[in-house]
Formats: C-alpha cells, sequence, structure tokens
C-alpha cells in the first residue's frame, strides 16, 4: 500500500473516531515509515548484489 | 543526610549479616526518607506493614544461622509495573490496576535471596515514556532540580536510590527506561542481555524489547543484585585490566548536548589515562534504529493495550493514548520490514563489539528535560524530547545487548550526566567485569550517586 493512500485513509479513520489530534502523529510515522522502507529496498538490493549479508 | 541512608549494599551486606546493623532500622530510615519527599512522586505504593514483617523475619533468620547472601535485609523497591501478590499493579495509570494472585518470578527472586520489598515506585505511564510526566500519581521530580523530568519510564526507581528511599530498585527497560532515568538522576542501571530476567508478571509495552533489570547506587551493587534476579551464581570473570572500547560515532550518535560531549570526551581521556584502548567505530544501519523501533513497539504495544482503550480510553493521558491508538493504524508490511532490519542491525551491533569488549556512549543525549517539554534543542536544532532521550538506548532493545548505565559527573548546571557501555549479547556478566573495572574513570571519582537535595 502506498504510504499516502495509508495516511489518507488512517486520518479519516482518526477524524471518524473522533480523534483528530492523531493526524499530527500519522503524519510522523508516514515519515518514519517512509524512512523504513528505502532503508529496507537498500538492505534488499545489497543483499541482491551479494554485498554485506 | 546522615551517610549510612547512602551506603552502598555492598557495605551494608557484612553489617547486617554480623547483626551491627537491624533490618528494621534499614526499613525505618527508607520510610522516614519516603515520608519527608514525598514531593518527589517516588512512590505509588509504601509497603511498611509488610517491610517490617520481613525485616523481622530477616533478623531472626540471620540471628539463627541462616544467612541467605548479600541481599538479606535490605530494603528494594519495585516498579509498579511489576506484580507483587495481593498489592495493586497501576502502572501508573488511571486505568483500573491488576490485583494479582501471585509475584511475578523477579520478585519471587528478590524475596528467595531475603530482600526487604518496601514499596511500589512511580513511573511513566504504563512505561510508555521516557519523561514521567503522564502519570495517574503525579510527575515524577527530579532530585537535582525539582522543575525537571527524573527521566522514565523507571523514574520513581532512580529517584529512590537518590534520595536514600531503598537500597536497591527493580526496573523495566523497553526503549532505554532503566538507562534513561539512572543517566537523568545520577544512578546505575543495567539493562539484562534480552530474555535473561523473566519478564513474566510485568504489564508488556513490547515483548520483543521489554526488559527488566537492576537499579543501584553502584556497579557493585548492580553486579549484587542482578546476581540474586538470576537465582544463580555469576561467573567469576578474573584476569583483564586493559580494556578496548568502541564509541559510536554517526549522526545518531552524534547528536548530543555540548555539555554531555563534553563529558564524553573526558571519560574517553581518563580511560585512555588509564592504558584503556579507545577507537571510533561505525555500526552500519544505526540511523535506522527510531525507525525500526517505531515499527516494532507500536503494534506491540497496540496489540497488548487494545481491549483496555476499547474499556477505558478515557482513563489513559490523552499523550500516551494517542501514541497506542497510533499503533493501531501501522501496517503489517511494514512491521515485517522493520523485523528485516532488525536483524540487520542485531549483527551490525555483533560485528563491531567482535573488535572491542565494549561499547561505549551516553546513556542520554541531553541533561533532564524540564517537565512538560515537548520539543529539547541541540546544536540550535529542535528535536521532539521523547525522540532525543531515547536516540542511544532503543538501538539494544531491539538488538538484545547487554548494557549498563553509570553516573559520569554533572552538568555546569548540577545536572547529572550518564554513560552507557554496551557489551555482547549473552555476556552480561562481562560487560558488569568491565564496569566494575572503569567505573572510577567513567564518574571520574565523584562516586556514583549525587545525593539528590542532601
Amino acid at each position: 500500500m502506498h504510504i499516502e493512500d495509508w495516511l489518507r485513509a488512517a486520518c479519516a479513520d482518526a477524524e471518524k473516531r473522533g480523534l483528530p489530534e492523531l493526524k499530527a502523529l500519522l503524519e510522523t510515522l508516514a515519515r518514519s515509515t517512509t524512512n523504513l522502507r528505502r532503508a529496507d529496498e537498500a538492505l534488499r538490493a545489497e543483499r541482491a548484489d551479494g554485498g554485506t549479508p | 543526610m546522615p551517610a549510612a541512608d547512602l551506603r552502598s549494599i555492598a557495605e551494608l551486606a557484612p553489617l547486617v549479616a554480623r547483626g551491627d546493623v537491624s533490618p528494621a532500622d534499614l526499613v525505618r530510615r527508607c520510610l522516614a526518607r519516603i515520608e519527608g519527599r514525598r514531593e518527589l512522586n517516588a512512590f505509588i505504593t509504601v509497603m511498611a506493614e509488610s517491610a517490617f514483617a520481613e525485616a523481622e523475619r530477616a533478623a531472626d533468620e540471620i540471628s539463627s544461622g541462616r544467612y541467605r547472601g548479600p541481599l538479606h535485609g535490605i530494603p528494594v523497591s519495585v516498579k509498579d509495573l511489576v506484580d507483587i501478590a495481593g498489592t495493586p499493579t497501576t502502572s501508573g495509570s488511571a486505568v483500573p490496576a491488576r490485583m494479582p494472585p501471585a509475584d511475578a518470578p523477579i520478585v519471587g527472586r528478590l524475596r528467595e535471596a531475603g530482600a526487604i520489598i518496601l514499596g511500589k515506585t512511580n513511573l511513566h505511564e504504563f512505561a510508555f515514556g521516557t519523561t514521567s510526566d503522564e502519570s495517574a500519581f503525579g510527575a515524577v521530580r527530579n532530585p537535582f532540580d525539582r522543575s525537571r523530568s527524573a527521566g522514565g519510564s523507571s523514574s520513581g526507581a532512580a529517584v529512590s536510590l537518590v534520595e536514600g528511599m531503598c537500597y536497591g530498585a527493580i526496573g523495566t527497560d523497553t526503549g532505554g527506561s532503566i538507562r534513561i532515568p539512572s543517566a537523568a538522576c545520577g544512578t546505575v542501571g543495567l539493562k539484562p542481555t534480552y530474555g535473561e530476567l523473566p519478564c513474566d508478571g510485568i504489564v508488556p509495552l513490547s515483548t520483543t524489547c521489554d526488559h527488566v533489570g537492576p537499579m543501584t547506587r553502584t556497579v557493585a551493587d548492580v553486579r549484587l543484585l542482578f546476581e540474586a534476579l538470576t537465582g544463580q551464581p555469576l561467573p567469576t570473570i578474573v584476569g583483564r585490566t586493559r580494556f578496548t572500547f568502541g564509541i559510536p560515532g554517526g549522526g545518531l550518535f552524534d547528536r548530543v548536548d555540548a555539555e554531555v560531549r563534553g563529558a564524553l570526551a573526558r571519560v574517553r581521556d581518563r580511560l585512555v589515562a588509564a592504558g584503556h584502548t579507545v577507537r571510533d567505530v561505525e555500526i552500519a544501519q544505526a540511523q535506522i534504529a527510531p525507525d525500526v523501533y517505531l515499527h516494532i513497539v507500536l503494534p506491540e504495544a497496540a496489540e497488548y493495550h487494545a481491549r483496555y482503550l476499547a474499556a477505558h480510553a478515557e482513563a489513559y493521558s490523552p499523550g500516551v493514548r494517542l501514541r497506542l491508538e497510533m499503533g493501531g493504524y501501522l501496517l503489517a508490511e511494514d512491521h515485517v520490514r522493520a523485523l528485516r532490519l532488525r536483524a540487520r542491525l542485531t549483527e551490525s551491533v555483533d560485528r563491531v563489539l567482535n573488535e572491542c569488549d565494549a561499547l561505549l556512549l551516553p546513556a542520554l543525549a541531553i541533561p533532564a528535560p524540564t517537565l512538560g517539554a515537548q520539543a529539547v534543542e541541540i546544536d540550535g536544532a529542535s528535536e521532539p524530547v521523547r525522540a532525543a532521550m531515547l536516540r542511544l538506548t532503543q538501538l539494544f532493545n531491539l538488538t538484545g545487548h547487554p548494557a549498563i548505565a553509570i553516573p559520569a559527573g554533572r552538568t555546569s548546571g548540577g545536572l547529572p550526566v550518564g554513560m552507557q557501555l554496551v557489551g555482547s549479547r549473552g555476556r552480561t556478566p562481562s560487560l558488569l567485569a568491565v564496569a566494575e573495572a572503569v567505573e572510577g574513570q567513567i564518574t571520574g571519582g565523584a562516586g556514583s550517586v549525587g545525593g539528590g537535595t542532601g
């Protein structure tokens, strides 16, 4: 799932549940998830290249 | 403050064994300190009646030749996340407490060693924070400056040691919750290797990152308490007096308050002057640790709390509730990515520890922050308090390596600074041997605890 789609859905749900203050935290989490996915892609690429395991 | 109140367990044990100091006197002194420092909010439950009964039993056993060892007759505190039979486990929350029918195994081991359980200490609610200003029992105040946080989440435990309210304490550590308050308050705290001590009977935060461990005023005492908690004698590590230390560098580790950086430089100089080897090392991928941590701890915490949030959402502190709610939104696919990166981080830390005896780094990147502060400034850049406080400790919760916080002097404003030694997985006794050998170089001879407000 694309992070933008996830964030949109999560924020809408938080709003529906009466937790609008959760949106700022979800935006922070989205930035963290972006970092995580980037690092994971780099790790997988490194392993596919036969680099340091 | 009478000097006896701040004696170490190692100093007191032979006096108790000989009958020169009575356990009941120790309990009385500790209770008087608790009563005289109530405004610090260190304790949630004080167990005076049972403590005196345990002291009497200990005295009887000792006088009849049944001395159990150095913890016998010594008052200790237990973080109120840990079950003690018949006493509410509040977790620092207004969410209805659980009333455990049995002691957590770790408490059972304290009892087997003859320790006296004095009471249950305050904490950041559900151990889900580093500042302890979110507790239903009041914010835990730093003895060195009451407008500041005592760290967290095991803040009451650290304060109980600084103020002579007990001689040893049990804390828990999921991202640094033993080491952070130890650094903020100038005490010693050990997070053992993951899984080394049982976490059954302890309210979980993140089951794959949770650790329980001892907190004391000296490294020798932390060893005594750890030994009692393992329930078996620790192996004796002999022979070496010179060690190699690795100081991790890179963005994650370099973003540190200038005074903390200065303290690290002084420790480095003292270690070198004492004949140890200190080298710079790099932990591959370390900068991703905070992101990996979030994607593991949040869903694990959300899973445990789901049933309580459904029934008691309004009873949580707003900040704790929101962080738990956030965990419910995280995608499973990102959790799996985090698990893969966690394995990589573990390999990275293992690799640098193949080249040195221990890593050396600050336990806390900043001095204790002001209570209620949301952000701190480091080298002119603002950063959320929670992220800054977790940055140097959470990596080793992910990887499971043992780590110990040791006081390393104070800032110009008089606030404690703590250093951290990290050892190889499964070799906590070796880490303790290194820590004992270099404690003087780390504290700079100032002793392991400043004595709070005196």
